[in-house]
């Protein structure tokens, strides 16, 4: 099968710029972003929708990649954590998580940072409540949440 | 993933062609909250994937007084949650909306995937029995409507040929005065499968106090989701005191039959149905000021 079957244009945007490129079909879009793009900031947990560390954002709204096909992002804009950065100066989101101490192995904190940024894209005035259900798509092993919640009020009492 | 060709049909048409030129081994790829998992593990194997989100027929959300809610089977469950006729009307299916996953599967997935893949906890398809939806099938010949009733054969397993898609779901109008509650018991507090789910609908008459329809419906504790017919007859032509609210609920495990399994026994799945029917069953009687 994988000779018979063709690699397939892909047009899309990625943190801004335009991409086009040939993927296969069955390559997800956490795949063709790490393996294609070299963008590795997004990172494969759990591949199957539970852990959130795939994230990204598609058309403003955060969705996991491990359960994205490449192919799905034909014509949409996608967002990473790469590109939420504006040249050396971090996007409110990531300052917050920093100085506010919220991760230890860091290896969620990109895939937190974009659900953040589309959920206060969408609320920004949450309560904590709205704020932990927006973000339970996000797993965190190492900080017990209370620092990244901490970190992500924080933002929002400015 | 075992590899697979794909397409992405922009017209019906195209899509109903590309499904019967598969000889059987294509699927519709709606949010791919259950299909690029099961592709991932190997449990489907497809030669070609159809994606139906850019069709613009399978893209709408509506409601018409008189006529209904159609929801299209590429729209996500983000998108109907947040559509205002859905609340006002159909307060189950909004809740439902939010409770799939998280909000990133919430972002993609729709409520046709989640009937189609038809798994006894889809939690999604409880609130659609009790407003007695219909699910409109597009086929190499052509169209048909299945009440939602009759579209679940088994865990996993519906009425629709291999070559068949959803097209979408249409709900009635609900009947006048009336109100519809989903709960359902998990382990954890988001993101986890239904012990047990109840959803119920019930309209009642202002000026006598009867109940003029009820419809109870229960997930994870049967094949495929089940009405608890026994349950609803107990409550239709009544007045909703606590006493025959109680008495309707205790009915509910005569539609079930529940395995056990490491979620819960098959005592506890019957008594989860009671206490959760009764609530349901609360809550609409609240929402109606009653
Ligand atoms: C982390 C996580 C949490 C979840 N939580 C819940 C939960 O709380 N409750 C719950 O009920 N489910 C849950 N699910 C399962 C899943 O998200 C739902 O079943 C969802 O509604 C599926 O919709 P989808 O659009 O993503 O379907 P897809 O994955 O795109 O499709 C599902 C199946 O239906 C078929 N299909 C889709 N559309 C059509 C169509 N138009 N015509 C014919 N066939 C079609 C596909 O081929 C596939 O077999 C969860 C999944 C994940 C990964
Ligand atoms: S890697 Fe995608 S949700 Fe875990
Ligand atoms: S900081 Fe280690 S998983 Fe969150």
């Amino acid at each position: 099968m994988e000779q018979t079957i063709r690699k397939a244009p892909l047009q899309c945007r990625v943190n801004g710029q335009q991409v086009e490129m040939l993927v296969k079909p069955w390559q997800t879009l956490l795949e063709v972003l790490r393996d294609e793009l070299r963008l590795t900031g997004t990172k494969e947990g759990c591949s199957n929708g539970n852990c959130g560390a795939c994230t990204v954002i598609i058309d403003g709204q955060a969705v996991d990649s491990c359960l994205t096909l490449g192919l799905e992002a034909d014509g949409h804009e996608v967002t990473t954590i790469e590109g939420l950065a504006n040249g050396a100066e971090l996007h409110p989101v990531q300052q917050a998580f920093m100085e506010n101490g919220a991760l230890q192995c860091g290896f969620c904190t990109p895939g937190f940072i974009m659900s953040t940024k589309a959920f206060l894209d969408k609320h920004p005035k949450p309560t904590e409540t709205e704020l932990r259900t927006g973000i339970a798509g996000n797993l965190c092993r190492c900080t017990g949440y209370d620092k990244i919640i901490k970190a992500i009020m924080s933002i929002t009492e400015k | 993933m075992r590899p697979f060709a794909f397409v992405s049909p922009r017209t019906l048409d195209e899509a109903v062609q590309a499904m019967a030129g598969a000889g059987g081994n294509a699927r519709a790829l709606a949010g791919g909250s259950d299909l690029v998992d099961q592709m991932r593990v190997g449990r489907r194997t497809p030669n070609l994937v159809v994606d139906i989100k850019n069709i613009p027929d399978m893209q709408r959300l509506e409601y018409i007084p008189g006529e209904g809610l159609y929801i299209g089977a590429g729209v996500s469950c983000t998108r109907t949650g947040e559509y205002a006729p859905v609340a006002e009307h159909y307060p189950s299916i909004k809740e439902v909306c939010g409770l799939i996953g998280s909000t990133q599967i919430q972002n993609r997935a729709s409520i046709a995937g989640n009937v189609c893949n038809s798994a006894p906890s889809g939690d999604t398809i409880p609130p659609l029995l009790t407003y007695d939806a219909k699910c409109i099938v597009v086929g190499p010949n052509g169209r048909r409507e299945v009440p939602i009733g009759e579209f679940f054969a088994g865990p996993g397993q519906n009425v629709m040929a291999a070559d068949e898609l959803l097209l979408e779901l249409v709900v009635p109008p609900p009947p006048a005065n009336s109100s519809g509650r989903y709960l359902r018991f998990i382990p954890r507090e988001e993101m986890d499968i239904a012990v047990a789910g109840a959803a119920s609908m019930i309209a009642v008459d202002p000026a006598s106090k009867r109940c003029t329809r009820a419809r109870i419906a229960l997930a994870s504790v049967a094949p495929t989701p089940v009405r608890a017919l026994d349950a609803e007859a107990a409550l239709e032509g009544q007045v909703l005191t606590a006493d025959v609210v109680k008495a309707a609920s205790d009915l509910t495990p005569n539609a079930t039959s529940p395995i056990s399994d490491v979620r819960g026994s098959v005592e506890y799945r019957k008594e989860l149905c009671k206490v959760l029917t009764q609530r349901t069953l609360e809550h609409c009687l609240a929402d109606l000021g009653m």
